[in-house]
């Protein structure tokens, strides 16, 4: 019988491998958009799960709202990383480091 | 109608957010010139003003949604605060964005949007409002920060803020999802019930969610150890854009902070007690040691704002009415003072260009002794020198803290004000004891203007009749947090 319990620990799992993605990540910007995007779904298998398990229904209005902002979140960081290829030719992380200190 | 009149304390939100709509409306229909991002701008300036007006003549204090947006007095001050800070800044944008040719209308338009996003915040009382007010000011500033297009520190400053701002929202939601799987509900009033019930502290959901929570917003304040964004990001931005970024979100997030702990968590105080300590000492910390080494009057001013929070943190740690309080005069004692620095950063302009090297100062006094005399009480303001406004805002944040029995949390913030006087002063004495430098150009309208107002603040708030309206609005907002 799959429980609370298991989602959560998937749930977890998907958060971690999300930060990760973003602080071991020196390759690539689109990389760190996909880790965002993981984590925000780690958070709305959280949501979906607490909310299915104890009868209540607010979790999965808060799931859907998450999803929206995530969709925008995503066109903004987008846009952003054009802005950014376009003005260095290159999007990888190591190199974002005009300022410093 | 009748109907309708429920939802009379949106009033100011729906202002915004609909004059920014028809704002866009009108800067999209219109043939593109020179002028329309300036009659844009005077439009937007306008709107927030309405909407001011629109907070202050609100009546009652109200619930609505279930409790999800709160219309009280610490939300109704909030607001004052954040449109003082937000038009402040955006009168700064005129004539620094068109010289930098950015002068675009959509950025007073996003500028309104993220008005919009931080009412909300003051008004979250429930975790989905929370987000949303928080997303809807970050989306509008990532867009800001990166506003020149063409220019490569811009782009990466925008870049920066929003990996590590999504980064901070990710943590702040599965923060908010531990706390709704503890509760049951998200609104705030549910999650303090829930929390009220012995043995709450050792619940793993509840503190998990806790520091999740906080964390998210400790990166919005930049409290340290979650502050490395703001240095890049006020250094790219435009600075205009850092003026904004270090005034009004500022105040926003650190009223939402204030919101949650007193009003979700009151019944795990000792849990997030110490975590508040704990930023407010490394912010204190860092912001002091940080600035000393910094050479870019924009890099010194992020470290600075850092240092700030920490300070405006140790009232909170005290979590009392008095406490609360002392956050808010903090915050109002503190926009002014940035925003006047950052007028004065604003007017660091030579033919080449603006300048934003300390070096560039030196001098200042023979060659402009009104703006150097002005930077240098922003400076001593910022350093808690008395009788400036600096000074009470410091005061009444220790004194909360030692009122609550945190003796040595209030040691701490003197010495590291200490500290932190050391890199102000180095501003004042370069301006007034090194060998001139070649002399800026004059000082713009706008600026002056804002420079000239908060100078009459910082020095006036000794006096009674500026200083006892803000800190009795206050205490009777801090008192109406329920």
């Amino acid at each position: 019988m799959i429980g609370l319990g298991h989602y959560l620990t998937v749930a977890a799992f998907l958060f971690t491998i999300g930060i990760f993605g973003i602080f071991l990540n020196r390759k690539n910007v689109i990389v760190i958009l996909m880790s965002i995007e993981l984590m925000l779904l780690a958070v709305n298998i959280n949501l979906v799960a607490f909310s299915s398990f104890m009868g209540e229904l607010s979790g999965q209005i808060f799931a859907l709202f998450v999803l929206t902002v995530a969709a925008g979140e995503a066109a903004i960081g987008l846009a952003i990383v054009v802005v950014y290829f376009r003005n260095r030719g290159t999007i990888a992380v190591e190199d974002a480091s005009v300022m410093k200190g | 109608m009748a109907a309708l009149e429920a939802y009379a304390p949106l009033i100011p939100e729906v202002i915004l957010v609909v004059g920014a709509l028809a704002l866009l409306m009108y800067g999209v229909f219109r043939p593109e010139n020179d002028r329309e991002a300036t009659t844009v701008t005077w439009l937007a300036l306008a709107v927030m003003v309405v909407a001011g007006y629109a907070v202050v003549a609100a009546e009652t204090p109200t619930r609505l949604f279930g409790g999800a947006f709160i219309d009280d007095g610490f939300a109704r001050f909030v607001k004052l605060m954040i449109l003082a800070g937000a038009g402040g800044a955006l009168l700064l944008c005129f004539d620094e964005m068109r010289d930098r040719n950015a002068f675009k209308f959509e950025l007073p338009i996003l500028l309104l949007f993220a008005t919009a996003g931080m009412f909300v915040m003051a008004s979250a009382g429930d975790l989905m409002s929370l987000y949303l007010g928080l997303e809807l000011q970050s989306l509008a500033l990532y867009v800001v920060a990166s506003i020149r297009r063409d220019d490569a520190k811009s782009s990466e400053a925008g870049l920066k803020y929003f990996v590590l701002g999504a980064l901070s929202s990710g943590m702040l939601l599965y923060g908010a999802s531990l706390l709704y799987g503890f509760a049951g509900t998200t609104s705030f009033a549910g999650i303090a019930t829930a929390a009220a019930g012995a043995g709450a502290g050792q619940n793993l959901l509840l503190v998990f969610g806790l520091v999740f929570l906080i964390v998210g917003i400790a990166f919005k304040v930049s409290a340290v150890p979650f502050h490395m964004w703001t240095p890049d990001v006020y250094e790219g931005a435009p600075t205009p854009i850092t003026a904004f970024l270090a005034a009004a979100p500022k105040v926003a997030a650190m009223a939402l902070f204030v919101r949650v702990v007193t009003t979700a968590l009151p019944g795990v105080k000792p849990q997030w007690q110490q975590i508040v300590v704990f930023l407010a000492i490394a912010s204190m910390v860092v912001g002091a040691l940080g600035a000393i080494g910094q050479t870019n009057v924009k890099r010194l001013m992020a470290y600075s704002s850092i240092a700030n929070m920490g300070y405006a943190l140790v009232p909170l740690a005290a979590g009392s009415p008095d406490g609360v309080q002392g956050v808010l005069i903090y915050m109002a004692i503190y926009i002014v003072m940035t925003l006047g620095a950052f007028a004065c950063i604003l007017s660091m302009r030579r033919d080449g260009g603006p300048v934003e090297d300390i070096s560039e100062l030196a001098g200042l006094a023979r060659n402009n002794l009104g703006m150097a005399f002005a930077l240098a009480m922003f400076m001593f303001s910022l350093a808690g020198i008395p009788p400036l406004a600096g000074f009470f805002a410091k005061w009444f944040a220790f004194l909360a803290a030692i009122n609550a029995g945190l003796y040595w949390l209030a040691v701490i913030g003197v010495v590291a004000s200490v500290v932190g006087a050391y890199y102000y002063l180095r501003v004042v004495k370069i301006m007034f004891f090194d060998e001139a430098a070649a002399p800026f150009l004059g000082i713009r309208a706008k600026e002056g203007v804002v420079m000239v107002l908060s100078l009459l603040l910082v020095l006036g708030f000794v006096a009674p009749f500026i200083a006892s309206p803000v800190v009795e609005a206050a205490g009777v907002a801090a008192r109406s947090l329920k």
